[in-house]
């Protein structure tokens, strides 16, 4: 900013009077006060020792149980209490479950036409021979939607906290990998050379047939996952990364999420403007039945899979 | 059925999807995607309100073939249109303001999983939002817990960590607590629709059976929620969660993760319960009790505080005690200036977080008190949007809190006896604000000559920071609004309140 006019000249304005007004330079009995902004608060390196040492030092005598007398007391009460809440509380649930409806009453509220509708029609209505299969991917498919993603989002909680991107520490991980784990162990290879086959089989087997017998997404997806982890046990990194790496299991999991997400819209979208789904059902028992059910089960199965395969990874090396 | 009616679903599936999406982007395009995102919701969440207002009253939404008790539904009226939008607005806003601080405080191969967290959040709390089924309600609560620990711990140190695992314990005990309640109420009902609920609740209640149970079921999900939403004695979590997170993650937690339990809890007492059976039960009182200590005892907390994201924090608390406090009243009005609290802090509380961040920024990223002097003058629009949230959080006239305030008081008033306590905890509490945020105004505002070599404070101008400057603009627009046209909000809001019936 430049000035238009010069020291003097500017003093003798009445913006000069205001400003010194408003600086309180100009005192009605004392006339010109000299007035002298705040200087930077300054602690010299002696005191700033000192009042980390001080703060060490309270935060010492503090915790010194064996000498804070308070603090001791403090630490009895406070088991005391706690004792005594949880046995409050505990006697609270307990009452509150001893006036609940009997179990396996007939006439309990849980037994209303709404588990009638399930067990009647489910098989009609959604042509899952498993009822369970049938309830929530299909009759409350929303709620398992929202617990896929649990899954999914946990992962990336997992990888946010354990991946290690720096690349010395990943030297470090990769060389101290398997400190307290058997290397190239003959009796594991063996056992996991016969295992592992027929565990993946199994996994795939118990996915598919989730519509037809026990089993589904979620319990097959974490049999899949066993059998990699213990792939993983017996051969180490190097084999298991030539199939299955960080980018393998993003790529898996949004194609799995997006397709059950794809899939359920369209299900929602027909289902609220009452637009006839053209997805046949298919005759009840055959594989290739129940609607979009085999799809989501296949999602949820793949999403398991990867989310236990990483986490077993993360908790290991903090890295693929 | 009208094509905007589909719109609070696909918002839900739109923020889902993109959240699996941003994990195969790289950072620059998951933020792209992130603000795209949200601005689209943001614009479907204005039509579905636009909508709710035209045809004046609210509509359930099949999702799936299956009619309401057997398969899920939502339900949008005029309070839930509202809020998804308020959430949006401020989630965008938040997200814009933080963009500079994400960017140096998390690591450049994370930057994606944090909109994987945000998209999700957002789900999360639209779900909350809309559902009229109160099991999809606690698993997006699911959802909602595990993405806030990872805002918080994303920005790594030692304080962050320590935070998201007492964030975690805390928070996974409120979840169980909720779901025990949830697990009781539909032993005694059969039911997990809000309104069938709702049904067999009232005739449980009029032939008195059950009742034990009943009040239990109703303690635990009041409790679970309390401390999700840090009710004072369960707020051990909340300073170091929001202290020491990056900037965008405390303001989207104080503002948006907080509230959408409390808007979870008002559904229970509306939808689930039924408003009058919880007035005549017990627990209005607990939370009335424990509202009016919060008030008081995050007020002190603050004012002993020496770092001022802690001191917003600690804030919170007092303003978390507010809102439970109008539960407690247990009358209509309480519960309408209990939301309009949460609109006014939500707007507030991020405000005040992206300024501070402002004003440290110009104090070489000290948070301390000493280091922060004049940093009124070195940070100018800072300086200006933290005493328009102090002074809104003070309760000063045309800013939002003071609307806050006085429908607080005009709730108390006329009740028989929470009608002198709550009016002398307003009191006092808005003097302990007043006491803690005009201390930091006066303190940023100190003139102080600074050493030149210093190199610790430096001046920032308004185009410097431009994210930051246009979220704080519009932070201070918001407020304005909100304090300035009120009526209108209000009786959207009460109308809002009305269609739970």
């Amino acid at each position: 900013m430049s000035r238009k006019l010069t020291d003097e000249q500017y003093r003798k304005t009445k913006s000069w009077k205001f400003r010194q007004w408003l600086d309180g330079t100009k005192d009605p009995y004392l006339d010109a006060v000299e007035m002298k902004p705040q200087i930077a608060y300054q602690e010299d390196k002696k005191a700033k020792h000192l009042r980390s040492e001080e703060k060490r030092e309270i935060v010492r005598r503090v915790y010194d149980i064996e000498h804070n007398a308070e603090m001791k007391i403090f630490r009895k009460i406070y088991r005391i209490f706690s004792v005594i809440f949880c046995i409050a509380l505990v006697f609270m649930l307990l009452v509150a479950v001893s006036n609940l409806p009997p179990f396996g009453n007939a006439d309990n509220p849980a037994n209303n036409e709404v588990a009638a509708r399930y067990i009647e029609q489910g098989l009609e209505e959604t042509g899952a021979v498993n009822l369970v299969t049938g309830m929530i991917l299909d009759y409350r498919a929303f709620d398992t939607l929202g617990e896929s993603h649990v899954l999914f989002i946990a992962t990336c909680t997992v990888l946010i906290l354990l991946r290690t991107d720096r690349k010395e520490s990943r030297e470090y991980m990769e060389a101290n990998d398997r400190t307290y784990e058997p290397k190239n162990d003959v009796i594991l290879q063996t056992a996991a050379r016969i295992l592992v086959p027929p565990i993946m089989i199994f996994g795939v087997y118990v996915v598919l047939a989730g519509h037809l017998g026990p089993g589904g997404g979620f319990s097959g997806g974490a049999v899949i996952g066993a059998g990699l982890i213990l792939y993983l046990n017996a051969f180490g990194f190097a084999k298991t990364e030539r199939f299955f790496t960080v980018k393998t299991y993003k790529k898996m999991s949004f194609a799995a999420l997006a397709c059950y997400s794809l899939a359920k819209s369209y299900s929602f979208y027909t289902g609220a403007n009452h637009i006839e789904s053209v997805i046949p059902l298919g005759t009840p028992g055959a594989i290739l039945s129940s609607g979009l059910i085999l799809i989501l089960n296949i999602c949820v199965g793949v999403v398991v899979a990867g989310t236990m395969y990483t986490f077993y990874v993360m908790f290991r090396k903090g890295g693929y | 059925m009208e094509f905007v009616q589909n719109f609070p679903f696909m918002t839900i599936i739109l923020s889902l999807f993109s959240g699996p999406l941003s994990s195969v982007l790289d950072g620059k395009k998951a933020k792209r995607l992130n603000l795209a995102v949200i601005s689209l919701i943001g614009m479907m969440s204005a039509a579905v309100l636009g909508y709710v207002l035209k045809t004046g009253e609210p509509y359930v939404y099949l999702m799936g073939h299956f009619p309401a008790p057997w398969g899920n539904e939502i339900r949008v009226g005029y309070l839930e249109a509202f809020m998804a939008l308020f959430f949006c607005v401020i989630m965008l806003l938040c997200m814009i303001g933080g963009a500079k601080e994400r960017e140096n405080q998390i690591e450049e191969t994370k930057q994606n999983l944090y909109y994987v967290m945000v998209n999700l959040l957002l789900s999360s709390l639209l779900a909350l939002v809309y559902t009229n089924d109160l099991f999809t309600a606690y698993v997006f609560v699911e959802i909602n817990t595990i993405s806030a620990c990872g805002l918080i711990m994303i920005r790594q140190n030692g304080r962050t960590i320590e935070a998201a695992t007492r964030y975690m314990i805390m928070s996974l005990l409120g979840s169980g607590l909720l779901l025990l309640g949830i697990c009781f109420l539909y032993d005694l009902t059969g039911q997990l629709l809000m309104s069938n609920i709702q049904e067999a609740v009232r005739t449980l209640y009029e032939t008195g059976a059950y009742h034990i149970p009943l009040l239990v079921s109703l303690g635990l999900m009041s409790v679970g929620l309390a401390i999700k939403s840090a009710l004072y004695p369960f707020h051990a979590w909340l300073p170091d969660a929001y202290g020491y997170s990056t900037l965008s993650s405390a303001a989207i937690l104080s503002s948006l993760v907080s509230k959408g339990y409390i808007i979870l809890l008002i559904k229970i007492f509306y939808r689930v319960i039924g408003f009058d059976i919880v007035r005549d039960s017990k627990v209005i009182h607990v939370l009335f009790v424990f509202g009016i200590a919060g008030m008081i005892m995050g007020s002190l907390s603050a004012i002993r505080e020496d770092n001022i994201r802690r001191m917003i924090a600690f804030s919170s608390v007092a303003q978390i005690g507010y809102i439970y406090m109008g539960f407690g009243l247990g009358t209509p009005a309480g519960v309408l200036a209990s939301i309009y609290h949460v609109v006014s802090h939500a707007a507030t509380k991020s405000l005040l977080f992206t300024a501070a961040s402002g004003l440290t920024d110009a104090s070489g990223g000290s948070v301390r008190y000493a280091d922060l002097t004049g940093a009124g003058y070195r940070n100018k629009l800072a300086g200006v949007a933290f005493t328009a949230g102090s002074l809104s959080m003070v309760g000063f006239p045309m800013f939002s809190g003071f609307i806050s305030k006085l429908l607080f008081a005009q709730a108390a008033v006329g009740h028989t006896y929470k009608m002198l306590p709550t009016l002398i905890a307003l009191a006092i509490s808005t003097i302990l604000n007043a006491v803690y945020f005009m201390k930091t105004v006066i303190r940023i505002y100190t003139p102080m000559r600074v050493p030149e070599d210093s190199g610790k404070a430096c001046r920032i101008g308004i185009l410097d920071q431009p994210q930051k400057s246009l979220a704080l603009v519009c932070f201070i627009i918001l407020n304005l609004l909100l304090g300035l046209s009120s009526e209108p909000l209000i009786q959207l809001l009460q109308n809002g309140l009305e269609m739970f019936h």
